[in-house]
């Protein structure tokens, strides 16, 4: 009985922990190629939610199917916000880098209330809908797709990163800007690459979890910090070590929340922040 | 750096301020005015605290609310359990939200630039889910204050106007400390730190020894300001002292207007507190999240094209203004960019 419960908690934790390294892998690819950090990554996926839930309502394309479209737009945010924006501040200090992501927070946080309501919403009826019974565990059928959208595009990639011409381009920018430039690659197009592609894979996160989580314009605040911590815990920049760090962050929240008590699980996911901050600053396989 | 007279115009411009401060709510007498200028008061007071960590020393902590918690909480406790009054509250809050940030700071400091402020952040997420969950603290439910007690005694009045003196006070004091470090070494420390860290560690400065020292002494004062809104409200819970906003709110201060510089947060409470209100008024509630996207459009514009705030923009246009003599040095040659 005790071990069945077991299995269930890991289960869900792996499930949930899919979908955090696929947030986490968009900003981790940001930071490593331009050292900087997004805080505005929560609010990509927050926007990829509402892209799924308008093409639900006005539509009616069913979020699983509209996630092509949910990258595309998401992948044009990315660039625009890199052009507009964070462009102008690759040479500031990084006082005014801290600023503008986080003034980036608030401002897509303020205009999905103002266009769209505080109100949470919900996809009623998603293509992927129902529990799977293996045995004696339980899982959501829109929770298992989820993840394994998350294992695909995360899968994905990396195939990109390690053996697309483009994606080893972008690789080396990220290793050493200056050696890339006189190598001929284009490092403001690779910014912008990493900036589209992070946006997408958080907005593809977000459009894998319209099935089933509420979506609200502060949704974005939760999945940030348990991002923030993926990231550190894989290693700043590493896209291998983010997918690794989201599959144990995920299983220590819901283990955490099983034994300790839900309240305390994402205490339980911060504390882990702080602990490999100060122990292993560097994360599990992040540069040193 | 400042020349003499620079200085004593400045100082009559204080007084001058001060002054207007003292007599404005004798001609603004309507109550719900006189929330709004308490309102402001406020958030000037935080700002100004919190940039003493974050805008001289430069270590941007987006948690600040767990200071404003510990302050609020502690005095509120002191009264409710101890019958204590809130002037030893107050301080007895202060002092414990120093010895968090010390024990907050130093391993904390040992992470530069954005670690520092998401390890903030975590610790602030952390504390609210812990006083969330204490039955000790009434946990989700929250404090009152008792209804019964009001005067000077216990800082608990019918009318505004009293409110408005005490932030007052607690602003000035707050500018005060912010002063003083400002014109002693150690604010010339503080901003080696922030500037040039490694050439500061070079000459044998501490760092850890001064970031604390920032952090702590802006501990102390936010945890005042917290206990202020407790009196003030006469009522807290997590959600309202403790919360991701109020650090937020508390950072955005300091940043809109200016960070390292003393009048900047006090401008920037103006602007934001403003702005804030004019919205609720006219989009109703505080649901629409105009004056968030306002104030995040200001940040944005500030972060890129003036790092040292509204106050930064505005020194750029006097200097481009005909006849006017070239603002004093206070702006570090890293901040002016072509």
């Amino acid at each position: 009985m005790t071990a069945d419960i077991l299995i269930q908690v890991l289960v869900s934790g792996l499930l949930i922990g899919l979908i955090y390294a696929l947030v986490a892998v968009g900003l981790t690819l940001i930071f490593g190629v331009m050292d900087i950090v997004n805080f505005a990554h929560g609010e990509f996926l927050m926007l990829g939610m509402y892209a799924s839930f308008w093409a639900f309502a006005l539509f009616a394309i069913d979020p699983i199917v509209a996630l092509p479209l949910t990258a595309l737009l998401l992948f044009a945010v990315g660039v625009i916000v890199y052009q507009t924006v964070i462009r102008r501040i690759l040479k500031a200090p990084m006082l005014s880098q801290i600023f503008a992501t986080f003034g980036l927070m608030i401002l897509l946080r303020g205009l999905a209330q103002f266009f769209w309501k505080p109100d949470h919403r919900l996809i009623p009826h998603s293509l992927v809908s129902g529990n799977i019974a293996l045995g004696p565990v339980q899982f959501g059928l829109p929770q298992f797709v989820a993840a394994l959208g998350a294992v695909g595009v995360t899968g994905a990639l990396w195939i990109f990163l390690h053996r697309t011409r483009l994606g080893t381009a972008l690789e080396a920018t990220a290793i050493d800007r200056e050696a890339a430039t006189l190598m001929g690659i284009d490092g403001q197009k690779m910014f912008a690459l990493a900036w589209g592609i992070g946006a997408a894979c958080a907005g593809l996160a977000g459009g894998l979890i319209a099935t089933f989580f509420p979506i609200f314009p502060e949704v974005g605040s939760n999945f940030i910090l348990i991002a923030f911590v993926v990231v550190v815990l894989g290693g700043f920049g590493s896209v291998t070590g983010a997918f690794l760090a989201g599959i144990i962050v995920g299983l220590i929240e819901v283990l955490g929340g099983f034994l300790i008590g839900p309240e305390y699980k994402t205490a339980i996911v911060l504390s882990l922040l702080l602990v490999v901050l100060l122990v292993r600053p560097r994360g599990l396989l992040g540069k040193a | 750096m400042t020349t003499g007279t620079n200085s004593s115009r400045k100082a009559m411009g204080t007084a001058a301020l001060l002054a207007l401060a003292a007599v404005l709510p004798l001609a603004i007498t309507e109550p719900s005015q006189q929330n709004f200028l308490i309102l402001i008061l406020m958030g000037a007071q935080m700002g100004v605290a919190w940039n003493i960590v974050g805008g001289y020393a430069g270590q941007v902590s987006l948690g600040h609310a767990v200071f404003y918690g510990i302050g609020a909480y502690s005095s509120t406790m002191l009264l409710t359990v101890l019958g204590l009054t809130p002037w030893i509250g107050a301080l007895a809050g202060g002092l414990l939200a120093a010895v968090f940030a010390l024990a907050m700071g130093w391993p904390c400091f040992r992470l530069k630039g954005h670690y520092f402020a998401m390890a903030t952040i975590a610790v602030a997420e952390i504390m609210q889910i812990l006083v969330t969950n204490s039955d000790f603290l009434e946990g989700a439910v929250g404090l009152y204050l008792p209804m019964d007690r009001s005067g000077w005694g216990w800082l608990i009045f019918l009318s505004k106007l009293p409110y408005y003196y005490v932030i007052l006070g607690l602003l000035v004091l707050t500018v005060l400390v912010s002063w003083a470090i400002e014109r002693s070494h150690i604010g010339y420390y503080f901003r080696a730190i922030k500037d040039e860290p490694e050439a500061a560690r070079a000459l044998g400065v501490s760092l850890t020894r001064y970031k604390l020292i920032a952090l702590s002494v802006s501990a102390f004062l936010t945890a005042m300001g917290g206990s202020f809104y407790a009196q003030k409200e006469m009522f807290i819970d997590p959600g309202s002292v403790f919360a991701g906003t109020i650090s937020i709110k508390i950072a955005l201060i300091a940043i809109l207007g200016g960070v390292g510089r003393l009048t900047g947060p006090v401008l920037g409470a103006v602007i934001l507190i403003t702005i804030e209100e004019y919205s609720r008024t006219l989009f109703g509630s505080t649901g629409s999240g105009t004056d968030m996207i306002i104030y995040a459009a200001m940040i944005i514009l500030v972060a890129v094209f003036s790092p040292s705030g509204v106050l930064g923009l505005l020194g750029d246009l006097r200097r481009h203004l005909p006849g006017a003599k070239p603002a004093g040095g206070k702006t570090s040659a890293k901040e002016i960019r072509p």
